[in-house]
């Protein structure tokens, strides 16, 4: 689900963003937003945006790196995320964005052909018939297995994490970050072009994967491994290909996450050295010596973080960082760029406003919401009261047991009749205690799981209002400069 | 002969560039538009219709309508970039060099 709504929010950035981008910026999307306004808290504030972005979203990838190493080698946590975070900062210190690149295409290639393989293979069991697969996974689980959307209880929850994916995709500073890096337009819209081929392919290899390790596999083997299914595919590999097409698999794992950890590093690098150092202590006079240098100890800084935080979220489900980055994202970074470029009277105070509203708006939000401020602040008492239903039901289990193997053939019909009612008490007073357990349940401050519809609505809003109580002339003349820009390029040769 | 060069103020004015702009907010916002009605029109349906999209393609298959969607709804959003693509490179680029010539400038 989430790579298909991506391959929406790519071709979104394509329609809206991907020229204005290109045109207007040279490494940050703070060039962007501050184009036309005071450089200074536009920085700043952006900065901010960029670097909780990158460092939540690094930390979900530095833990899944460190659990898969673990699996595959068998090393200790610790030393995986250690190496992990080791490579990663002499990868971008010694060899820098043109290496990035290199990663992100070959690691793309390496996904692609295993992957097809994989479902090569898998699908050789069937005869190539998709048919088939789904016949013989009907036959093993049953028809709710093939119905899509299992995940989605609630249609405003289904649509406020539709909205934050698709918008934060286009908001994710390493994602626009790629704008930049490609020679001119034409280059940036056939990568994209590319991009979401890739994804949508990529999108259907995963479904028959999915299906494929549920039939070959099983789903009981897979989940016991780890409960979040992540290790599907490598267990795929291991039955259909055996040891080496496992390791092989894992391999291409290790370089896609790595490819992903470069390039939050380089967006963090950026943010950090040409937004905060350059244009925010700086003023914007500093020499192109002086931006390395400082994005080099910026590399180095983040990988020592990413190293602690990700040690210090050993063990724990990461997926949450994940939806928060993007919620981040959506409401931080893609409300005050989409205005920047859109809306001629957006102010300094709105863009600023706007983008703080939508970074502490996600995350207050996200912290109250089911999957933090039940699953892990009160992990202790909602793990208690899921026992303590499980207790009360398998009790009544072992009761009606007892109860149903003393009706035997020669009882009169009255005495059988007296044990079901004494069945269904139990059934009814069993019904009563898990009602008061589940009022102990822990419960949420805030409903939705995704905080994206409010977050973004609200930085939208923040910067209209603040934009339209405090007018700014001089933005508003400079917007049709930045209009032809925008549009036509000319001056972005400069 | 030589046409006379625009200034950037005057550019501004510009008949050209104002079609120019208006045309390409034009496209964008259809384009956009399309993407997020193909991609919420299949979230309502898993939302709201669940059975509709539970439905076997025929009696005795597997395969419910769910999935050739799904598939279709892949292959239509990335027909969309293509035909943006398109339109960018072959149509918005030419009247940018329009614009650009005029100016004087690259």
């Amino acid at each position: 689900m989430d790579l298909f709504i991506q391959l929406v929010g790519l071709s979104d950035g394509l329609f809206l963003i991907s020229e204005p981008l290109r045109n207007l910026g040279k490494y940050t999307f703070a060039d962007v937003v501050s184009y036309r306004l005071k450089q200074r808290p536009i920085r700043a504030a952006a900065a901010a945006g960029s670097l909780i972005v990158v460092i939540t979203y690094l930390v979900a990838q530095m833990v899944g790196a460190g659990t898969l190493i673990r699996l595959m080698f068998g090393l200790p946590f610790e030393i995986a995320i250690i190496i992990t975070g080791g490579l990663m900062i002499c990868y971008v210190l010694f060899w820098g964005i043109v290496a990035t690149t290199w990663v992100q295409i070959i690691k793309a290639c390496l996904l692609l052909g295993g992957a097809t393989l994989l479902v090569v293979l898998t699908m050789l069991q069937f005869g190539f018939s998709y048919g088939e697969l789904f016949k013989k996974v009907e036959y093993l689980y049953s028809q709710k297995f093939l119905e899509p959307g299992g995940l989605v209880t609630n249609p405003l929850d289904a649509f406020s994490l539709g909205l934050a994916l698709m918008f934060g995709t286009a908001g994710l500073p390493h994602i626009l970050m790629r704008f930049f890096t490609v020679p001119d337009v034409k280059a940036a819209r056939k990568s994209v072009f590319y991009a979401t081929g890739f994804i949508g392919y990529f999108y259907i290899l995963t479904v028959t994967i999915g299906f494929g390790s549920a039939v070959l596999v099983g789903q009981d083997i897979i989940k016991g491994i780890d409960a979040g299914g992540n290790m599907a595919a490598p267990l795929l590999a291991e039955v259909i290909g055996g040891n080496i097409f496992l390791g092989f698999l894992s391999a291409v794992a290790f370089a896609t996450i790595f490819a992903v950890v470069a390039g939050l590093t380089l967006a963090w690098a950026s943010a950090f050295s040409h937004d905060l150092y350059v244009g925010v202590v700086r003023k914007g006079e500093a020499s192109e010596i002086d931006e390395v240098r400082v994005a080099k100890v910026a590399t180095i800084g983040l990988g020592i973080t990413a190293i602690l935080l990700g040690i210090l979220f050993k063990e724990q489900n990461v997926a949450f960082l994940v939806g928060l980055a993007f919620a981040i994202a959506a409401s931080a970074n893609f409300p005050a760029l989409i205005m920047s470029l859109m809306w001629k009277k957006f102010t300094t105070a709105g863009a600023v406003s706007s983008i703080i509203t939508g970074l502490t708006v996600a995350i207050v939000l996200l912290i109250l919401s089911p999957t933090v401020w039940v699953d892990i602040v009160h992990k202790e008492q909602k793990l208690a009261v899921e026992k303590k239903i499980k207790g009360i039901e398998e009790g009544l289990k072992a009761k009606i047991y007892e109860l149903e193997k003393q009706k035997t053939p020669d009882l009169k019909q009255e005495q059988i009749t007296a044990i079901t009612m004494v069945i269904d008490s139990e059934k009814r007073n069993s019904e009563k205690l898990k009602k008061e357990a589940k009022a102990e349940m822990p419960q949420p401050i805030f409903p939705l799981r995704n905080p994206g519809i409010f977050s973004m609505a609200a930085a939208f809003f923040i910067g209209i209002f603040v934009s339209l109580i405090s007018p700014d002339k001089e933005a508003e003349k400079k917007y049709s400069t930045e209009k032809l820009r925008e549009y036509t390029g000319i001056g972005a040769e400069d | 002969m030589e046409k006379k060069k625009l200034s950037k103020a005057e550019i501004l004015e510009d008949e050209d560039f104002k079609t120019l702009v208006k045309k390409k907010n034009l496209v964008s916002m259809f384009f956009t538009f399309l993407e997020l009605i193909l991609y919420f029109g299949f979230v309502g349906l898993i939302a709201y219709n669940k059975p509709f999209l539970s439905q076997k393609i025929s009696e005795d298959s597997a395969i419910t309508i769910g999935i050739p969607i799904a598939v279709l709804t892949i292959l239509f959003s990335w027909l969309l970039t293509a035909i943006y693509i398109f339109w960018a490179n072959s149509y918005y680029d030419n009247d940018v060099k329009k614009v650009k010539d005029k100016i004087g400038g690259r």
